[in-house]
């Protein structure tokens, strides 16, 4: 129970002279709840050891798949699922499907998840930044990111990668731009919800430089909906870097990617459906699984769902 | 004023608005506050409590600010300093609890991570020895189980607990100034009794001065040593708290104790209210400010602003009644 000799409890000065004891014991944190938290949430749970389970499988995807994505085999066309040899069977043109699965998930994952981190990052401190400082820092900031917000999104992530030679990096940099503006506003509707409570004038009541509160006190309240929303968004940017791949402005043929290959599968959709099938159902069940890591996120994170 | 003051706040105006559209909120008051000594400062809601305090602090918000005056904490004029050295102030030698403890703690920041970082603002300590130091100020004020509790979060404490750690947080570096305000409105009746026993034992224990804001006189009367009456922005009378319950001398101190229900009241006289309402800030009215609403008012109380004026030593009112009553004796 108690880590603390008894003239400690007593709550005398003598306390500062006291020795010093271990303090930390590891169930007590903070950490470890939220830790626990989210192990108790099933959903989340579950979906982020198949996360996990799905990034392993790409990172190791060559010993796991026995031919290259790219590796045609013109005797070995439209093989169904539970062929020898070709599990997953093969597509068109005889590629082995696990093995563009595997490796086209690179790209997906890659697309669907570094420009939701970035972009949340950037957008987090630009929003928290504004709606903190307000005033003329506030206007040049979000009336600039107005002008990104007035485009559609995927015309202007179309536009961006448009201008550029196509490829994974210029995907990457195209929805990383679109998204900031989405992250900044957030942030900022979030930080105008927390500035007028009263725990931010007692925090300057106490002393606080205008920094520390911005990080200590501002930042924490913004950032479990920040956080909550780019998991939501990973699924949805498979699917938007997806559609650039279909467009031809992200990853180019051969190179495989989930959204390239519903793409290439479509033509050939009633002869050998599972060509179609198989990655469109990489990017629902992907997607999904970000959905629900999200909510168990954000019940991670609220402090109100630490039980004891 | 026998012992020396700790702060001394003089002539301090705060407007909030501009020149042509605005309101004098707090014009022009002094007082000035003793170690180890209350001083209550009673009113009505919106004449300027709080705004006060908020003044002291230098807490006020644009459109709000501060015209005029000084606050002088240790002979240094507070209103004077750069923000920088405004931030070592506050909460090292002013400490302030507020209203709401539902809300003055931060939801995000365990207890214990909150008054730590007050500590490691102002001092140079390490973690653990701030926790400790933040333990030790809970049990201080009365939390159950600190070595666990500084783990726990504000929403896992009832409104008087978090009361507590908010007054914690407050004492946490040894101000040599407290400021209360309204620390018992949003508490049950009996968890104000417990709180502002606290509040009484820590300030005679520091030797700290306290500045108590409430609009209930039952608390006044239990804890201020001194009084000021604060009515539309101005303090309209200074007394001892034995003084100003026995012999008001303003007019609006005696209404305001003409509200209160005593145990002992008749039941069928009714309470007196006072009529009318407190002026518009925006627009005062000249001259005595309670006049359009005074019972005695004359004709010099429309015309002429009614200064403090001396009843006996450490008593004050800002009546023309004074004078005439004195010269009556």
């Amino acid at each position: 129970m108690s880590s603390l000799p008894a003239s400690a409890r007593a709550g005398h000065s003598e306390l500062a002279s006291a020795a010093p004891t271990p303090l930390h014991d590891p169930r007590s944190s903070a950490r470890f709840w939220r830790l626990k938290s989210f192990a108790r949430d099933r959903g989340a749970l579950v979906s982020g050891l198949f996360l996990l389970a799905v990034v392993l499988a790409v990172v190791f995807a060559p010993l796991i798949a026995h031919y290259g994505p790219d590796e045609a085999d013109n005797f070995a066309r439209y093989k169904p699922i539970g062929t020898l040899g070709h599990i997953l069977g093969t597509d068109q043109q005889g590629r082995d499907m696990l093995a563009r699965l595997l490796f086209g998930g690179r790209v997906s994952l890659l697309v669907g998840v570094v420009p939701t981190l970035v972009a949340g990052a950037i957008g987090l401190g630009l929003g928290l930044t504004a709606g903190f400082v307000r005033g003329l820092v506030d206007q040049i900031i979000m009336r600039c990111l107005d002008v990104v917000f007035a485009f559609p999104m995927v015309l202007l992530a179309i536009a961006i990668a448009g201008s550029m030679r196509p490829g994974v990096l210029t995907e990457i940099l195209a929805i990383t731009i679109v998204l900031i503006p989405y992250f900044a506003r957030l942030a900022r509707t979030a930080t105008e919800g927390v500035m007028p409570v009263p725990f931010i004038e007692a925090a300057r009541a106490a002393g606080g430089a205008p920094m520390t509160i911005m990080v200590r006190y501002v930042l924490p309240n913004v950032f479990s909906p920040v956080v909550v929303y780019a998991t939501t968004l990973m699924g949805l940017m498979i699917v938007v870097g997806s559609g650039l791949s279909f467009l031809g402005l992200g990853v180019q043929p051969p190179t495989a990617d989930w959204g390239a290959m519903v793409a290439e599968g479509r033509v050939v959709l009633r002869r050998a459906p599972h060509v179609t099938i198989l990655p469109g159902c990489a990017i629902l069940v992907v997607s999904l699984a970000f959905n629900f890591l999200g909510d168990g996120v954000r019940d991670a994170l609220d402090p109100r769902t630490i039980r004891r | 004023m026998s012992a020396p003051a700790t702060l001394a706040v003089s002539n301090l105006r705060t407007r909030f608005g501009g020149v042509s559209a605005g309101a004098t909120v707090v014009d022009g008051v002094s007082f000035s506050l003793q170690p180890g000594r209350t001083t209550a400062l009673v009113g009505e809601s919106g004449c300027g409590k709080s705004v006060t305090a908020l003044s002291l602090m230098r807490l006020i918000e644009p459109p709000g600010h501060i015209v005029s005056g000084s606050v002088t904490l240790d002979g240094r004029d507070l209103l004077a300093l750069d923000e920088r050295e405004m931030e070592r102030v506050r909460g090292a030698r002013i400490g302030m609890v507020f209203q709401d403890p539902l809300t003055s703690l931060n939801p995000a920041l365990s207890i214990g991570g909150q008054i730590v970082e007050t500590l490691q603002t102002h001092q140079p300590m390490s973690r653990a020895q701030a926790e400790r130091k933040a333990i030790e100020l809970l049990a201080r004020v009365g939390v159950a189980n600190p070595e666990q509790r500084i783990h726990d979060f504000p929403h896992h404490f009832s409104g008087g607990m978090r009361q507590r750690v908010l007054i914690a947080a407050a004492i946490s570096c040894s101000p040599s100034v407290i400021i209360a305000d309204e620390p018992t409105t949003a508490l049950d009746v009996t968890v104000q009794a417990k709180i502002l026993r606290l509040l009484h034992d820590l300030q005679r224990d520091m030797g700290a001065a306290l500045l108590l804001i409430t609009h209930d006189l039952g608390i006044v009367a239990a804890m201020a040593d001194e009084v000021l009456v604060m009515y539309a922005g101005r303090i309209v009378e200074r007394a001892d708290v034995d003084t100003l319950f026995h012999n008001p001398r303003h007019p609006y101190t005696k209404a305001l104790l003409a509200c209160v229900a005593g145990i002992e009241d008749d039941r069928r006289t009714p309470l007196e209210p006072i009529g009318g309402s407190a002026p518009d800030l925006r627009n005062p009215p000249p001259g005595c400010r309670f006049a359009p609403r005074c019972p005695s008012a004359q004709d010099i109380c429309r015309r002429q602003d009614q200064t403090l004026r001396s009843v006996c030593s450490d008593h004050e009112a800002a009546c023309v009644l004074v004078e005439t009553e004195l010269s009556l004796v």
